[in-house]
């Protein structure tokens, strides 16, 4: 590692945030004794808190540097991602946020246990909260790698991942949940402040977004003007040239452009070189529309599915806070969003030579990280204090929802494994000291899984992750809530069949992709790279298996409703009064009502 | 031999009560969540049908970008807070019909 490269402010101002972060922690792990403080803070968060800890804990390292990264390198297409990202709330506002707030349980397989008086679903429900959890903590650990690689130059990216995921375990285990919440709402601010400022300058330095973007000429543009217009003032609105590897303008800038079209293309590689035209111009674009959809339905229903947000709903003190909540995160989050896109613009017209790193720490990710290092050659040092802002902004990012991840991932397998399942009987301190190596397990099968994972691009595994969520936990909670026919089996077979088919089509495209690596992972991997052809023979399988949400959630849908209509003897005999529970006002007390019954026998 | 309790009769616990309220927020949830999916799933159509008018540029953008990049977001920030005003409407509408279903019947 060379020392002489670490630039000073950058390294300041990622350390300040990392010990701001960390020192919070510690002091909050102090007052947090009880359990129940460790899985839901106290329950007593009001909207403004709750709001900007939900929105901090949200805006992980996809958002901040993956969707930049993202959109320059693909473009259009990548925009669907931010969108959905903060619409995707409106689902879970519109379905899920009041009925689950009424019904009132600590986890989602509390929910799932509760809803159809079954330990064994509840089990079922666990699993998922881990691989959901699992596939969004690989892209927080990229963020890691990167960000560290970034300010410590030559530091390899696995000891990235390392430190920081043993620093962030370390914080969870001591502080549990508490802690979190003050902490996420103050990153919130943190990571808005870090996306926007810099964003800010450049656009006065470089030009506005709308003008950076005017530089990309759309297919129509290029064959109508042969020559490009020279903006008035070439000094300031400059525009270096593409490598070439990177996606041409027209592609870049319309959609159907090289993230959707990607499966489409590498089939008309195989074929014959006659046959190549016709078969693109048959099926690239309606192929990239499939791709599209199955992506948005993905996003949308991951986001009303994510295990580690819904839980925030339960510090709310009652259903009309949580639709409050439910409104300023969308506000606050979809404010932040419109940040990220532009870094992607201006890194395609400023810094083009990310496009030629390799795929890791070098690549288009990291591009909030480094482009605001171009102002030093006209401000000096604030180019690297802006820089040192995007890095404390990446920091928080990942660190919150890392931190976020492990409290969800720790509390179902302490809470419902061993609280609930192995050990019933345990003492509220035997519980808390099997959170802790809990989260010592968890963090440490999420680091190891991070250290493959860096020729991945952050903003693609986030999005799996979603699909995942979006074939299980969303069909489990919109159905639960809405549909009094569903039965145990149903809700299992469907959640089961749905996510974990999501699951292995994920795992699929991952291992063919890592199999493509030119550094070490594509020699780990190699054994999959055979894969690659059989895309290339079937590119609708591919996108299919890449996003495999278009068909997922309906296959999930569908079984939970045919296998609940035949299992039908088994539909909890107290279903009306939980249907209440769900969607009768608050005020009613039929909360209440249902806790007495339920404590009276024995279950 | 546990007892019935008394309320199991009551309005509030009525199959009439829960399948009006059922049917009320499921129906005000879609009306919003068809504003959002005739956006979401029309704009790729758009895209695919009509590149031409989506490539038209303002102020530097394109419609399609300015549209998924920009305008979205308040679009959806509307149709939430309708969705709240109105639901927390019904919600107090639930009660008043719960206490005036009480009061027919006792």
């Amino acid at each position: 590692m060379n020392f002489s490269e670490i630039d000073p402010w950058i390294l300041a101002f990622a350390g300040i945030t990392v010990a701001v972060t960390l020192w919070m922690g510690f002091r909050s792990s102090k007052s947090s004794k009880s359990a129940s403080d460790f899985f839901v803070a106290g329950r007593s968060v009001s909207v403004g808190w709750n709001a900007s800890a939900i929105s901090g804990e949200y805006l992980s390292a996809a958002s901040f540097m993956g969707i930049a990264g993202m959109v320059m390198s693909s473009g259009y297409d990548a925009l669907w991602y931010p969108v959905c990202y903060a619409c995707g709330y409106l689902f879970l506002l519109l379905f899920i946020a009041g009925p689950l707030r009424r019904f009132g349980a600590y986890t989602i397989p509390d929910f799932a246990e509760g809803r159809f008086d079954s330990p064994l679903f509840r089990r079922i429900a666990v699993c998922f909260v881990l691989f959901i959890g699992f596939f969004y903590t690989m892209p927080q650990m990229k963020g890691a790698g990167t960000a560290l690689s970034y300010i410590l130059p030559g530091l390899p990216y696995w000891v990235g991942v390392v430190v920081v995921g043993a620093v962030i375990t370390l914080n969870v285990a001591l502080g549990g949940m508490k802690g979190i919440t003050l902490i996420q709402a103050v990153q919130y601010w943190i990571k808005m402040f870090a996306i926007s400022t810099p964003v800010f300058v450049l656009l006065s330095v470089y030009g506005g977004y709308g003008e950076n973007l005017a530089m990309n000429q759309s297919a129509a543009e290029a064959a109508s003007k042969p020559a490009i217009v020279q903006p008035a003032d070439p000094a300031e609105m400059q525009r270096k040239a593409l490598p070439e590897k990177a996606p041409k303008d027209d592609a870049w800038l319309a959609p159907f452009g090289p993230l959707t079209t990607k499966a489409v293309k590498s089939a008309a590689a195989a074929l014959p070189v006659e046959e190549r035209a016709p078969f693109l111009a048959k099926n690239e674009k309606p192929f990239s529309l499939i791709y599209t959809f199955s992506l948005i339905v993905a996003l949308v229903c991951g986001t009303a599915g994510l295990p580690h947000i819904l839980v925030r709903f339960y510090t709310n003190p009652d259903g009309v806070a949580a639709k409050k909540t439910t409104m300023w995160v969308m506000i606050l989050i979809g404010v932040f969003y419109v940040f990220p896109p532009v870094f992607g613009v201006l890194g395609r017209n400023l810094m083009p030579e990310l496009y030629t790193g390799l795929a890791g720490v070098k690549g288009t990710d990291a591009v909030v990280l480094r482009l605001p290092t171009l102002i030093s050659q006209k401000y000096g040092v604030v180019g690297s204090i802006l820089s040192g802002i995007t890095c404390a902004g990446a920091f928080a990012a990942f660190m919150s929802t890392f931190s976020g991840l492990l409290v969800s991932m720790t509390g179902a397998l302490a809470h419902d494994v061993y609280g609930r399942m192995l050990r019933p009987n345990s003492t509220p301190g035997e519980r808390m000291r099997m959170f802790k190596w809990c989260a010592v397990l968890i963090g440490s099968i999420s680091v190891v899984l991070g250290c493959f994972v860096e020729p991945l691009e952050i903003n693609f595994m986030v999005g799996q992750a979603f699909a995942i969520a979006a074939a299980s936990y969303f069909p489990l909670l919109f159905m639960s809530v809405w549909w009094r026919g569903m039965t145990m089996k149903g809700a299992a077979a469907g959640m089961l069949t749905g996510g974990l088919c999501a699951l292995l089509a994920a795992t699929a495209t991952n291992v063919s992709n890592l199999s493509l690596d030119k550094g070490a992972m594509g020699k780990i991997f190699s054994g999959f790279a055979p894969l690659n052809d059989f895309w290339a023979a079937h590119p609708l399988l591919r996108i299919l298996c890449e996003q495999p949400a278009i068909w997922t959630v309906p296959l999930a849908i569908f079984l939970m409703v045919v296998v609940s209509k035949a299992t039908r003897s088994s539909v909890p005999k107290d279903v009306r009064m939980k249907m209440l529970v769900l969607h009768a006002p608050e005020a009613l007390g039929l909360k209440q009502e249902y806790i007495q019954e339920h404590q009276g026998p024995a279950h | 031999m546990s007892q019935s309790p008394p309320e199991e009769t009551d309005f509030i616990h009525s199959e009439e009560f829960l399948h009006g309220l059922m049917k009320h927020q499921l129906k005000l949830s879609i009306s919003c969540a068809a504003a959002f999916l005739l956006l979401l799933f029309g704009l790729p159509l758009f895209n695919y049908l009509a590149p031409e008018f989506m490539a038209r540029r303002v102020g530097g953008f394109t419609v399609s970008w300015l549209v998924l990049g920009v305008l979205f977001f308040p679009y959806v920030w509307i149709i939430a807070r309708i969705f709240i005003t109105r639901s927390m409407a019904l919600e107090d509408a639930e009660v008043r019909n719960a206490a005036e279903g009480n009061k027919r019947q006792s």
